[in-house]
């Protein structure tokens, strides 16, 4: 296979090189990083005082992990480590509470990241004469724009469609002869369910490739979309902590996730003793961004499990790959797409007086999509037995949770003690989508 | 005035079950239901002959239930009798939120229990008596 490359340069250097560049960018990261006042702290406590005092890459074990706690607890600002006049992009996610997290970009930030996506879509051997149609969420959340500045630098026509209204995506793909895809891996089955629905047939289309993202899929998954479409589907990994989309990403031999090691460190832990695993173990994902200088992050725990492969990849790149997204070490559900904590739907729910104390959150596949149903109890001391009070309380419910987690879920109604007490959050969750 | 038990309850097997039993535990006589069917679950309406005792039982469960004033309406049984009553009310531009009816007996008795929203219920009152009928006073209904 003739394989294409971005920047053959560095996607091919040899370890001791990625090494040096890592090591080189980590000392300038640290330096940004004491510009705050979260990780000179942190910073201290592991004695290092100046970007000098990292020695060798050993030198990163001393930093203390950051947990998206870290980062909910000094929103807005408290990791900022530039003058805001320097940032130009400001990215945010969902937090484990009402409070989100918020990255910042300055320029310098969003060239390196677009960098970093260039090479990824070439990777995949999407080129400059693809059209691109970008199904992903434009907005807050990094998916939607980050491909779209990754897909411009290497040349594709890029459509900016964002996510939904499927007939309009069809028709799209139709109009403008689309042939390379981003987007969800559930909403891409959806998609081919309604294609009959549009009137627009398989063979009008000329789609050649997808990128899949978003949310964890298995392989027999990509499978069934590379056989209903007829295409060639590419994983893709990222998370907004560090930049989003375009951490790791497959090659044309679609063998699991090339991480660009010059832009990211990466170490696999044990979630329980913080501990590194050994080689070729699966644990938790920890990474350190190297390149980003507006909201640094070191050893970042990502919550997600998976493993490093120890084989190199025919491709030739020496950036190790990522295995699939096996799971969660926390409670976030990845609901189409979009990641939630049930600690933000109880934060909900609890507020409103009418609601007693259980809840259940359950989580079901309707069709080939993802559906949230929220139940909860009436408190009976405010029940006036009408029913326009009732209705009113469910309306109230949906639009809460939909500001809050952007999802429009069901809500169902029960009777006072119906639902089960459970301590913990995890009992609350029912999760009834098929395991892969 | 005459009250209706609202129960909230889940609309699945065993639930009108276990507020039947709460009644006849409590010695409760039921003069009349209905029920309003809301997808994952229903409003069930009784006429008792001790509505406060019958709320007292069940709340002590930890049922959602409450009393709510209707207005209930000795109405002849005769045809053209809901339409003389419903015309009056439309008429003086009164809206009526819920009702239901029953027989008491064929070709002589019926009731009429109404639910209409409480800035209107005195006027409705005043257009029923005027239009021929008699409002049941609370005991009269329970004890029919």
């Amino acid at each position: 296979m003739d394989v294409p490359f971005w920047n053959k340069d560095i996607e091919t250097a040899d370890r001791s090189r990625l090494e040096e560049i890592q090591l080189r960018r980590l000392r300038e990261i640290v330096g940004w990083a004491l510009n705050t006042p979260f990780y000179k702290k942190q910073l201290r406590n592991a004695k290092i005082s100046s970007p000098d005092d990292i020695r060798s890459l050993c030198d990163l074990k001393k930093i203390p992990f950051t947990t998206k706690d870290d980062l909910r607890i000094n929103f807005p600002r408290g990791l900022l480590a530039v003058e805001m006049k320097d940032v130009v992009r400001i990215h945010s996610s969902s937090g484990t509470t009402g409070i989100p997290t918020v990255i910042y970009y300055s320029r310098e930030d969003i060239e390196n990241w677009t960098e970093m996506l260039a090479r990824c879509i070439t990777a995949s051997g999407a080129a400059r004469s693809d059209i691109f149609q970008n199904m992903m969420t434009y907005g807050m959340f990094t998916g939607g724009l980050g491909l779209h500045y990754g897909a411009e630098r290497v040349g594709m026509a890029v459509i900016p469609i964002g996510g939904g209204n499927t007939k309009r995506q069809i028709k799209t793909m139709k109009d403008f002869g689309t042939t390379v895809l981003h987007v969800t891996p559930s909403y891409l089955l959806h998609v081919h369910t309604k294609l009959e629905e549009a009137e627009i047939k398989r063979e009008e289309l000329v789609l050649r490739k997808a990128f899949t993202g978003a949310e964890p899929h298995s392989e027999d998954i990509r499978k069934k979309i590379e056989q209903v479409w007829g295409i060639d589907v590419y994983n893709s990994y990222g998370l907004s902590e560090l930049n989003g989309p375009g951490v790791a990403f497959e090659c044309i031999y679609k063998n699991d996730m090339h991480l660009w090691e010059d832009g990211y460190i990466v170490e696999i832990i044990d979630p329980e003793t913080g501990q590194q695993v050994k080689d070729g173990d699966s644990g938790e994902v920890v990474l350190t961004n190297l390149i980003r200088k507006a909201s640094p992050i070191l050893r970042y725990r990502t919550r997600d499990l998976a493993y490093l492969h120890t084989d190199p990849c025919p491709c030739g790149r020496t950036h190790r790959r990522l295995s699939r997204i096996m799971g969660r070490t926390d409670d976030m559900l990845i609901i189409n797409g979009i990641n939630v904590f049930p600690s933000q739907i109880e934060e909900v729910v609890m507020k409103i007086p009418q609601v007693a104390t259980n809840y259940i959150i359950q989580v079901e596949k309707r069709g080939e999509l993802d559906h949230l149903t929220v139940k909860v109890e009436i408190y009976p001391k405010l029940f006036l037995g009408d029913p326009s009070q009732l209705e009113a309380l469910k309306g109230r419910i949906i639009e809460d949770l939909r500001s809050a987690i952007i999802l429009h879920p069901s809500v169902e109604l029960h009777e006072p003690n119906a639902l089960p007490v459970s301590e913990g959050k995890a009992k609350r969750v029912i999760d009834l989508r098929p395991k892969e | 005035m005459a009250k209706q038990l609202t129960i909230f309850v889940e609309n699945r097997p065993g639930r009108l079950g276990a507020v039947a039993k709460t009644l006849r535990e409590n010695n409760i006589d039921i003069r009349a239901f209905t029920i309003q069917d809301r997808g994952e679950y229903g409003l069930v309406k009784f006429i008792v002959n001790n509505p406060n005792q019958a709320y007292l039982s069940l709340a002590n469960l930890g049922c959602a239930c409450a009393l709510k004033e209707i207005i209930a309406i000795s109405i002849p049984d005769r045809v053209g009798n809901f339409e003389i009553l419903t015309l009056a009310l439309a008429q003086n531009n009164i809206n009526v939120k819920d009702a239901y009816g029953f027989v008491l007996q064929s070709n002589s008795k019926g009731v009429c229990c109404l639910e209409i929203d409480e800035t209107h219920s005195a006027a409705a009152q005043k257009v029923i008596s005027a239009a021929g009928f008699t409002i049941l006073k609370d005991d009269e209904l329970y004890n029919l």
